[in-house]
């Protein structure tokens, strides 16, 4: 029986850069849940992503993934990252590319048409990367992450500056993901993606301010909006620490 | 390690060289034209292209795939495709060897085509075989390669990566014999020759070109110990390369 328990992140510090950017955090993540991280630029989400994607020296704390140490050798090709920043080679074309990181996980080469077709970009795959627009350089990206389905999927801001119907599909591909048993993590800065989440980690000043699902966040603080909901919560823990 | 990801690395280096027209196009043609400048300045005198011919295909590969490889690295580091590489199931001595091997060949290319100019178009005097003229450019290549890799750790952006060619390359071309012969020079500097891996390309480079030899394959046994000192020297560059590539970063 596996182990349901995808992502244990256990009173995790980070200094980053000289600054503490995480701050003493803990949540897991089971499998078959999309879980948003969300909180504003600078919050600490970059550095908690990297570190359960295991590139990130940590200061102390513990992060497991499917049961070993994050960054595990027999994680490798279990865990599709996606970096803030899209990490493809300008100068190869979209199917190169792909061609390419499919060689090193040892991916079938027809994962490569099925994770193009998933991003929509079978039109540009003859295209070199660097003539891509910012969104599609993204979704070369995201292709990469998906490859050899993936048992985790760690991505960070994926849905920046995409068109509204394909940040939908793209949401609707996370959940199918989780459907068939894969726990999807996927930080954000935009508020208003939250209610696709199952499940929220609203994060600020390296710390998790509220862990819940996006409904039970409204009725916790009686608000309209997770934007508003997230506000009543800096605002209550703020007056908690004057 | 693992074959299937070197040879992917390696596949994929020469890829996006292929893409890159003109950088392919000067790796081949400019060694060719500064052996034919250098022919055309000695051609009166008839005697100094055969001394200086030889050290120049020494540094030639040397110094292109030491800059090569410095700053394709770094554009590497920087991009964040090492990152999701060594996330990957990448090793470390996959990402390398890949590299090493892309660049083995480019320079096994560049420096037939530089070697076959020398010989049969500009008529350098070979008294060695030819073909080891064309072993030990591969050696330098590959010193190049491991060394540029090293110093792309420590420089943030390409302009820092340039600089470390007058940094790092430029006192080992000065030392190498070129100028003055290594045993002549005050001995501080002549020792300090002594350590530097250049001088031994140079001198195998040389030695090739100046003498035969009745032993295997034609080659004085003094060169085979040159082409190790090389091959140790770009083997060391290569696992303290290793040592800089981080799966985990601050």
């Amino acid at each position: 029986m596996m182990n349901n328990v995808a992502i244990e992140v256990s009173d995790l510090h980070v200094v980053r850069g000289g600054v503490r950017a995480v701050d003493g955090v803990s949540f897991s993540v089971p499998h078959g849940q999309v879980a948003g991280l969300l909180g504003p630029s600078g919050c600490g989400k970059t550095s908690l992503i990297r570190s359960v994607v295991g590139v990130q020296i940590v200061e102390s704390g513990t992060v497991t993934v499917a049961g070993k140490p994050a960054g595990d050798a027999s994680l490798r090709h279990r865990i599709g990252y996606v970096t803030q920043a899209p990490s493809v080679y300008d100068d190869l074309t979209v199917e190169e590319n792909l061609r390419f990181f499919a060689r090193v996980l040892g991916a079938d080469a027809a994962e490569v048409d099925r994770c193009l077709t998933a991003v929509d970009l079978d039109a540009q795959r003859r295209q070199v990367a660097v003539r891509l627009s910012g969104g599609q350089r993204s979704r070369v990206s995201l292709a990469v992450a998906l490859l050899g389905s993936p048992d985790l999927l760690v991505l960070d801001e994926p849905t920046v500056g995409l068109d509204p119907v394909l940040r939908r599909d793209l949401w609707e591909l996370f959940h199918r993901l989780a459907a068939d048993g894969a726990a999807v993590l996927v930080s954000s800065h935009v508020m208003d993606e939250a209610e696709r989440c199952d499940r929220l980690l609203l994060m600020r000043e390296g710390k998790i301010l509220a862990d819940d699902s996006p409904a039970g966040m409204l009725a916790r603080t009686g608000e309209q909006s997770i934007e508003h909901a997230f506000l009543s919560l800096v605002e209550a823990s703020t007056e908690g620490v004057s | 390690m693992n074959p299937r990801i070197l040879l992917a690395v390696a596949a994929r280096v020469l890829r996006q060289l292929r893409h890159d027209h003109r950088t392919a196009a000067m790796l081949l043609v400019l060694p060719a034209l500064v052996l034919t400048l250098l022919w055309w300045m000695f051609d009166e005198r008839g005697f100094g292209f055969d001394r200086l011919g030889p050290p120049l295909l020494a540094l030639i590969p040397f110094i292109v795939m030491f800059l090569v490889t410095s700053v394709t690295t770094l554009r590497e580091r920087s991009s964040g495709t090492l990152e999701r590489l060594l996330a990957m199931p990448t090793g470390k001595l996959d990402f390398l060897g890949g590299y090493a091997l892309a660049f083995g060949l480019v320079a096994m290319v560049q420096s037939v085509v530089a070697v076959l100019l020398c010989v049969w178009v500009l008529g350098l005097d070979v008294a060695g075989p030819v073909w080891m003229l064309t072993v030990v450019a591969v050696a330098d290549a590959v010193l190049g390669s491991s060394l540029g890799l090293f110093v792309s750790a420590f420089a943030r952006t390409e302009f820092q990566a340039v600089q470390f060619m007058p940094a790092i390359v430029i006192p080992q071309i000065l030392l190498c014999g070129l100028f003055i012969p290594r045993d002549e020079m005050p001995t501080v500097l002549s020792a300090l020759s002594d350590v530097l891996p250049l001088s031994y390309a140079v001198d195998a480079m040389s030695t090739v070109s100046a003498t035969a030899s009745s032993s295997f394959g034609g080659v004085d046994p003094a060169v085979w110990g040159d082409l190790a000192v090389v091959v140790g020297f770009g083997a060391a560059a290569l696992a303290l390369g290793a040592a800089t590539l981080r799966r985990r970063t601050a």
